[in-house]
């Protein structure tokens, strides 16, 4: 067996964490640079070798490292295993992971914490990578912990201000309410297979045809209540919009193309759960729509860009747990990978835009950028137009991919993909409403904006910098640095070509990414008596082909070309309201006040997980348990049990008074008690005998 | 031949005395008197008994002549110690009443 070197791919990237982060604050800011990106560079090539010899190797190609926990009949490895999922993870891991350490490079180029910020995103690198090398369940979740720790501390990288602050604490609370799921469901998995690696569980599922349901669904649903936490699902998704308080890369970096992935890569992973239990499955895929309806909805009326980006990734990470829901597994990995493109693309640009502006994020003061910074005008444009689902690009491909395996579905599907495709629509507005904001039109951006906003996401001081004033013209406005534009570029190109990977076979193509991972994630449909049959006869099961049905590529064009429309209408729609006539959206906003004031206050979700969760907790915490457990309880027991004793010594010292003849006078007094209690009581009681 | 009771009602008195001594007196060296009063109280009990105890068997009994050679000899140390501490806390504090010797309490 090859010997691929699992264990450098995540490790790399921790000695550079380990590096930068101990002896960083001392280094030159180049020498922390080159740190960093060779870091994040070595894991790449490292994948580049892997994806070079991956035919050759026998899969799924699992390396031990060596035991982790061995008690009695339970143990634990440090393994990793290599399968389809995982290279395509890791290339989108390492590749975009890569990009975007790049284009920090320019982007935190005058921040404070230079080294922090590199050395955190090493970390984040390391733990996601394990996240998805990882064979067994309590390896992954080491991983998954990980990757909540850096993102916390990422959230909060400008931790002076009390927004950043709080926004990382949230994301960190409402994810423990997730890992808490998934906790449970390992110790199902422990209590039922005693083993909690992949290899070992799945197998003893697939040796068992008979399990349908049952403990399975618990598990199933436990560990969705993880993935809902980690990938910013209904009812967990609200950390997500507030993580954006975090620098621009790593709202690109973690909070759009990797680490909220990591809810999508699990439920893949463990599908062979999901695939006995209908009733878990149906839960995903309903999750899933309601949160990409919901979160396009609130997207359509933000006016921080950032925040339209965080909702948009909402509600395609939505599309993949549709996609995932309908057992479509490899419709919801293309459209994870497609979505680490444009998603970090969109964001990078973004990035790119409050780097021109010094900082400023509301689109409301944007406007006719176009001209001024062009080479993110057209790379954003590409992404705007393969999140929006224009054909061919990227975007398209797969979200029609996840549309069509939920209309072929059984069940619901049909609900499911009218809503998912309504959810096209209103992604294709609040996308082109974007754009539309940002780039055409005049700029509403007062005169001097430099000095009349505040710098709320960074603390940019382009004007004072001499490396970077050819970028400039007099004030203001600015192309941003050839290093942040490469990334751009690079990942506005596999925006655009991304799609090819997976080309419908309902419009010629041959869907190769879909036939790539089936081994690694086909689901697994089959009757009790199917199943049976097929241990039988064969000795395993095999694999049944899930094809659609007949006529299913005439279907697939058709519905490509509905969604095709949509997404037109929506850009439509957007180039009415937010080009032609400008002041169409107030007017409409005064119109439908209600329903205006709903989506642009977010449904008021925050405020309603405050007042049902937060504030009871609250409450329960200042007075039930402090005031009344702790301070009462807890610290008047002992008070009282040392005022106790403190009150008997004090009666019991005045004994000691230092009185000798006091001392003798005791002596005397209890001499004769004794003496007393001899004569009477103990000859009486004798005399008694 | 003094019957045993008497020695006994002696020994009482003696060691009577030495309490009330003891427990009334403040003077240091007085306390200390009736500290060896009460120690000879005892010895004259236990020299009655074993002259009583060897009438009664016909063979001589020796164990209470004994313990009150003990006696004496931790009362002849005693009284060395204590004087030397006697006259030490003289020194110190230039008194010899026990009421005004009182600073080993809380």
């Amino acid at each position: 067996m090859t010997d691929l070197h699992l264990w450098l791919i995540p490790l790399v990237p921790f000695a550079g964490f380990l590096v930068n982060g101990l002896m960083g604050r001392k280094f030159p800011k180049a020498l922390v640079t080159t740190v960093a990106i060779i870091a994040s560079a070595i894991p790449m090539i490292q994948v580049a070798t892997i994806v070079a010899k991956f035919s050759s190797l026998t899969l799924p190609h699992i390396e031990n490292i060596g035991t982790w926990i061995n008690t009695g009949t339970f143990h634990a490895d440090f393994s990793f295993q290599l399968d389809q999922l995982t290279l395509v993870m890791l290339c989108v891991v390492t590749g975009v992971g890569f990009l975007i350490h790049v284009y920090s490079i320019g982007y935190m180029a005058e921040e404070e914490g230079y080294w922090r910020f590199f050395a955190y995103m090493n970390l984040f690198l390391f733990f996601m990578l394990t996240l998805v090398l990882a064979e067994n369940f309590l390896l992954m979740f080491v991983g998954w912990e990980g990757v909540g720790l850096a993102s916390y501390l990422l959230i909060g990288f400008y931790f002076t201000r009390d927004s950043a602050a709080n926004a990382g604490k949230k994301a960190f609370i409402v994810n423990r309410i997730g890992d808490f799921g998934f906790l449970l469901a390992m110790f199902l998995l422990v209590q039922h297979f005693g083993s909690l690696s992949f290899k070992e569980v799945f197998t003893t599922i697939a040796a068992h045809p008979d399990w349908q349901g049952g403990f399975l669904t618990a598990i199933g649903l436990l560990l969705v209540l993880g993935a809902t936490g980690k990938s910013a699902q209904i009812p967990l998704y609200i950390w997500l919009p507030d993580a954006m308080e975090g620098p621009t890369p790593v709202s690109a970096l973690i909070h759009a193309a990797t680490m909220v992935t990591a809810g999508v890569y699990m439920v893949a992973r463990t599908h062979i759960i999901f695939d006995r239990s209908s009733v878990a499955l149906l839960t995903v895929a309903v999750i899933g729509t309601a949160t990409a309806f919901l979160a396009a909805t609130i997207g359509m009326a933000q006016s921080d860009i950032k925040r339209v980006l965080a909702y948009s990734t909402v509600s395609q990470l939505g599309y993949m747990f549709l996609g995932c829901g309908v057992a479509a597994y490899s419709a919801g990995i293309f459209h994870l990978v497609t979505h680490a493109f444009f998603k970090a693309l969109l964001f990078l640009g973004a990035g790119s835009v409050i780097h021109a502006l010094s900082g400023e994020q509301d689109m409301r003061v944007m406007g006719g950028l176009r001209k001024k910074i062009p080479v993110t005008f057209w790379t954003m444009t590409a992404a705007v137009l393969a999140i929006s689902g224009a054909p061919p690009l990227a975007g398209f491909v797969s979200k029609d991919e996840i549309l069509y395996q939920a209309f072929v579905a059984p069940g619901p599907g049909k609900i499911l993909w009218a809503i998912g495709l309504l959810t096209a629509g209103f992604t294709s507005f609040y996308m082109f409403r974007l754009w539309y904001m940002t780039f055409f039109g005049e700029s509403r951006a007062p005169r001097e904006f430099a000095a009349v906003h505040a710098r709320r996401d960074t603390k940019l001081v382009i004007e004072t910098e001499p490396a970077q004033k050819h970028h400039h013209e007099g004030h203001g406005v600015h192309e941003s640095p050839k290093v942040m534009l490469i990334p751009l570029v690079i990942l506005a190109i596999l925006s655009v070509i991304g799609g090819a990977m997976g080309w419908p076979e309902g419009l010629g193509g041959g869907n190769w990414f879909s036939h790539f991972l089936a081994p690694a994630v086909k689901a697994v449909h089959m009757s009790y008596e199917q199943a049976t049959v097929a241990l039988t006869t064969t000795g395993q099961i095999a694999n049944t082909p899930n094809e659609s049905p007949a006529g299913s590529k005439q279907l697939e064009f058709i519905l490509a070309i509905v969604s095709t429309l949509v997404a037109a209408t929506g850009w439509l729609v957007a180039h009415i309201m937010y080009y032609k006539r400008p002041e169409l959206p107030e007017r409409f906003a005064a119109k439908a006040r209600g329903v205006y004031a709903l989506v642009a206050n977010k449904y008021w979700v925050d405020e309603f997980y405050g007042a049902i969760v937060v504030t009871p907790v609250l409450f329960g915490a200042r007075y039930l348990l402090n005031v009344l457990i702790d301070r009462g309880v807890i610290d008047g027991g002992s008070l009282a049990a040392g005022y106790t004793a403190q009150g008997f010594g004090a009666l019991v010292a005045r004994i000691q008074s230092g009185n000798i003849r006091s001392y003798a006078g005791w002596l005397a007094l209890f001499a004769g008690v004794l003496l007393l209690a001899s004569y009477f009581g103990w000859t009486a009681h004798f005399w008694a005998r | 031949m003094i019957p045993i009771a008497w020695y006994l009602v002696l020994s009482g008195i003696l060691f009577s005395i030495g309490v009330a001594a003891f427990l009334i007196k403040r003077n240091i060296i007085t306390v200390f008197m009736s500290i060896e009063l009460m120690l000879n109280a005892v010895n004259l009990t236990f020299i009655a008994f074993t002259r009583h105890w060897s009438q009664v068997t016909g063979h001589l009994q020796v164990s209470g002549q004994i313990f009150v050679f003990f006696v004496m000899v931790v009362a002849a140390a005693e009284a060395a110690v204590g004087l030397a501490i006697i006259i030490a806390v003289f020194r110190a504090r230039n008194t010899l009443n026990v009421d005004q010797v009182d600073l080993m309490k809380l």
